[in-house]
């Protein structure tokens, strides 16, 4: 049963070809990461291409969005975490001792499983992130929210309230809301983690919708539980089981021919 | 087959849902109780203002008179002149009045003209022994006495003259709790931020605990502390001249006050949902910017409630301000010595003639307190409201 795994975890890290469409933007290479005296991923190793929306699916605690925060750090704050192995974006080390995490958050971007807005104006929800990087001038600033509400298919239904709290929206607005949010500050990679477990079916087709659209300047990677979701906006999935990488490849691949046994398990609903 | 059948002592069938209010009896008992402690709570309160204001009433319907001098009226003159008078003249409460027969009055009234005979010639020459001290220009309006060679605010209530003037007192409240609330304010908000957003679990264990001990030192320990040590120490620092004074006493005040308003801000800083933090972090703030401009802004109703209460702890407090500086001063300066309103009453109370001018009076400080408190508060709660309201984006 071990050799099993380590082997399909070879077959997965020797994903430069696996699923090569696309110039890579990040690798990983054996990362590993430890709550304590709990191992939550084991040696994961994935490369994952530019401007295509990668899927991870997997059950509850296979370590999916614990994986996901790698690619911003935002397990740092998380206190005793240990990580081991290489995280490159675009090449970098981003775990290296001279990042700046600030720097790099700015080009990772990342929309939470729970809505967020901050409890402030819609304008000033947008107009923080692009403060906190330099951005003042109010016509700049006045550009950059509604390009950015436009982007997230808000700006019809806010324009005229923007200086109206974020609260009074309903709940997938304000997951655009925070879509729009983290484009603003014009990240490469947009990170998000579930984004649509917690909205009805309409505002969860807006927000696919959305995501399709965005695929064309982002790279974008996507947690979820919702299969249905995975293989409607998704050009890969990788399948995540207890901490490990079992299989990555084309969406095509995995919903209709899964290599490995416990994938197509998965997929078909037989487990998770 | 049915329901009703799984327990015997039930009715059967659907009889079971008429059992109405007499089916939890206990539950029922515990509420009505419940609502009883809110409701005599709430009573009580009010019957303290009663009771303090009907005290201070003569006094703010100018039944009190405290003129060292009056009209000597002769004892033969007693069917002559109106009850009314003659009851303010022998200075008596209306049921001792109405129990005193012919006889008595008489003889309180042959008294009451050996008494005014007494009075030294040397007094009876000052112009301030026929004033009533207690109406309420002399109250609240700088006066000129007799030696002194321009107005002033003057509170000396013992002596010939009752001189009432409530403005240093007021003063010396306000002095010492806004002293108190400048130093504690920021320190407490800064601790309660770095413990709720900034440290370390394991420096937090410590931290928390270690402020909140602070107010488990009695007020009388910590106004002692404050004359003995921090009084000489402070003197040693600032060279001022008055070693007590209202800085010391304010200062001390404030160190009774941070735990509070620590506790009620660090708890309104910690309930403002991580998910605030983390969209702010993943945005790109570092921890400060986070915890300065999402978190604490989001706090801002919790941690306003904390300072309304610090003001309320610390215009309330007794024991540290009596302790470190009593003088009732009339002066702006934090250098110089102040009496507050608490201090006066606790310090005079029990000297002071019960039903006399001096013991109304010190029950309209009282009853002046009471709505001061009551104010800020009321304030405040408006402008809690005001911000959750925006925050939660809903329309006032």
């Amino acid at each position: 049963m071990p050799e099993v795994t380590l082997q399909k975890i070879s077959v997965a890290g020797g994903t430069e070809s696996a699923p090569p469409s696309g110039p890579a933007l990040i690798e990983v290479k054996r990362l590993s990461l430890h709550y304590g005296a709990t191992r939550a991923l084991k040696e994961i190793s994935i490369t994952l291409p530019e401007r295509l929306v990668t899927a991870f699916i997997g059950p509850s605690g296979c370590g999916k969005s614990t994986f996901l925060r790698c690619f911003n750090r935002m397990n740092d704050l998380i206190d005793n975490v240990r990580i081991e192995g290489v995280v490159k974006i675009g090449g970098h080390d981003i775990y290296g001792d001279d990042v700046d995490v600030i720097e790099l958050r700015k080009r990772v971007g990342m929309v939470f499983q729970k809505s967020n807005p901050f409890p402030k104006s819609i304008y000033e929800n947008i107009a923080y992130g692009l403060r906190l990087h330099g951005l003042k001038a109010k016509s700049e600033l006045d550009g950059v929210i509604e390009t950015s509400l436009r982007g997230a298919a808000l700006w019809d239904e806010v324009k005229d309230r923007l200086h109206a709290s974020a609260l009074g929206l309903s709940g997938g607005q304000q997951q655009r809301l925070c879509i729009a949010r983290a484009i603003a500050i014009k990240p490469e990679i947009i990170l998000m983690d579930e984004p649509a477990s917690a909205l009805d079916p309409l505002a969860t087709a807006r927000i696919e919708d959305l995501i399709l659209d965005l695929k064309r300047d982002y790279t974008i990677v996507i947690v979820t539980h919702n299969m249905q979701q995975a293989a409607r906006i998704s050009d890969h999935t990788a399948f995540f089981y207890l901490g490990e990488l079992i299989e990555f490849d084309t969406t095509k691949k995995i919903f209709t021919n899964p290599t490995n046994k416990r994938t197509e398990d998965y997929v078909t609903g037989r487990f998770g | 087959m049915s329901h009703g059948h799984t327990t015997g002592k039930r009715t059967a069938g659907w009889m079971g849902i008429h059992r109405g209010h007499q089916a939890r009896p206990v539950e029922r008992l515990a509420e009505w109780f419940i609502v009883g402690v809110s409701f005599s709570t709430i009573a009580v309160v009010f019957l303290i203002f009663i009771f303090v204001g009907k005290e201070a009433l003569p006094l703010l319907l100018g039944r009190e008179n405290s003129a060292l001098l009056t009209e000597v009226i002769p004892a033969a003159d007693l069917e002559k002149i109106p009850p009314a008078k003659l009851r303010a003249y022998l200075d008596l409460t209306p049921e001792q009045f109405a129990a005193m027969d012919k006889e008595t009055l008489k003889a309180l009234m042959e008294v009451r003209e050996e008494a005014l005979k007494e009075i030294p010639e040397e007094v009876r020459k000052d112009q301030d022994a026929r004033v009533n001290t207690t109406e309420w220009r002399y109250l609240v309006l700088p006066h000129q006495w007799s030696g002194y060679d321009k107005p002033e605010y003057i509170w000396q209530p013992v002596g010939n003259i009752h001189k009432y003037n409530l403005v240093p007192l007021i003063v010396g409240s306000l002095k010492t709790t806004l002293i108190g609330l400048a130093f504690a304010v920021p320190l407490a908000l800064g601790a309660a931020i770095y413990v709720s957003q900034l440290a370390r679990p394991r420096v937090k264990e410590w931290v928390k605990p270690g402020i909140e001990l602070l107010s488990g030192i009695p007020s009388v320990v910590m106004g002692t502390f404050a004359l003995i040590v921090m009084a000489s120490f402070f003197q040693k620092i600032f060279g001022y001249e008055v070693r007590l004074n209202a800085f010391v006493a304010g200062i001390a005040l404030g160190l009774a006050v941070i735990p509070l308003v620590f506790s009620i801000a660090e708890d309104a800083l910690t309930s403002v949902p991580r998910a605030y933090t983390q969209a702010a972090l993943a945005l790109g703030a570092s921890k400060w910017q986070a915890a300065y401009q999402v978190v604490l802004p989001s706090a801002l109703p919790g941690v306003f409630a904390a300072v309304v209460l610090g003001f309320g702890r610390a215009i309330g407090e007794t024991m540290i301000v009596l302790l470190v500086c009593s003088a009732s001063v009339m002066s702006w300066s934090i250098f110089d010595s102040a009496r507050s309103i608490t201090t006066t009453i606790a310090a005079e109370m029990a000297e002071a003639v019960s039903g006399g001018h001096h013991y109304r009076i010190l029950f309209l400080l009282g009853a002046f307190l009471f709505a001061v408190t009551f104010v800020i508060n009321l304030i405040g709660d408006v402008v809690i409201h005001r911000l959750k309201t925006q925050l939660e984006g809903k329309r006032a």
